[in-house]
């Protein structure tokens, strides 16, 4: 699914929307969990998940052509980790997992 | 710079301001995104939201696990996992570059 798609499936199910304003929406939530991240802040959406930022330390790297060290400085980077419910989503058990569940539980 | 946790309380709000429909719309909208996002992955999809990220699921091997309590040799079952992939624009906006060129995810 791309944004576009996703901005479709949402106009698809409020028909009484505007595309106009059913593609703000979209935009205005991924805009303001970036926004938040680039404050620094955490983005906590139970049973969706949550979004932070790690700081990466600086290092030496190195110029993959020439092999000379390069000084690569400290960045940070943004991390999610997905929610129990999305989790568990994510893994519905299927006929296949119920059966190696029951297998494993004896 | 650190510190605050931002909630679906403010993305609701954010939704509310930038397009004008009721609050109570707004937050319900917010989570038909979230639903939506969450729905495709659950049947296994990506999600690839350009200027800021892919979501995609990977499926992990069945593999031996151990308690480490007691040493019992468990097996852990095939799962799948969810991984995020920021894009470079997210990346660049969250160290205050600007953003680069393209618009990939």
């Amino acid at each position: 699914m791309t944004r576009s798609e996703l901005i479709a499936e949402l106009a698809r199910l409020n028909p009484h929307l505007m595309q106009r304003d059913v593609e703000a929406i979209v935009a205005t939530v991924f805009d303001e969990i970036t926004a938040a991240l680039a404050r620094g802040d955490r983005v906590e959406l139970r049973g969706f998940g949550a979004f932070s930022v790690k700081a990466r330390a600086p290092r030496i790297g190195r110029n993959p052509r020439t092999g000379e060290p390069v000084e690569v400085g400290s960045k940070r980077m943004p991390f999610f980790k997905a929610g129990k419910e999305l989790r568990e989503r994510i893994n519905r058990p299927g006929p296949a997992r119920r059966a190696a569940v029951a297998t494993a539980q004896g | 710079m650190a510190g605050q946790t931002v909630t679906r309380a403010q993305l609701a709000e954010a939704v509310y301001e930038q397009v004008g429909l009721s609050r109570n719309e707004s937050a319900q909208l917010l989570e038909s995104v979230l639903d939506l996002v969450a729905g495709a992955l659950a049947s296994g999809e990506s999600v690839k939201i350009s200027s800021f990220g892919t979501f995609a699921v990977r499926q992990k091997g069945r593999r031996i696990g151990r308690n480490p309590k007691t040493g019992v040799e468990v097996p852990i079952l095939p799962r799948k996992v969810l991984v995020f992939r920021p894009s470079q624009v997210l990346k660049a906006r969250i160290n205050g570059e600007p953003a680069p060129d393209g618009d990939e995810a």
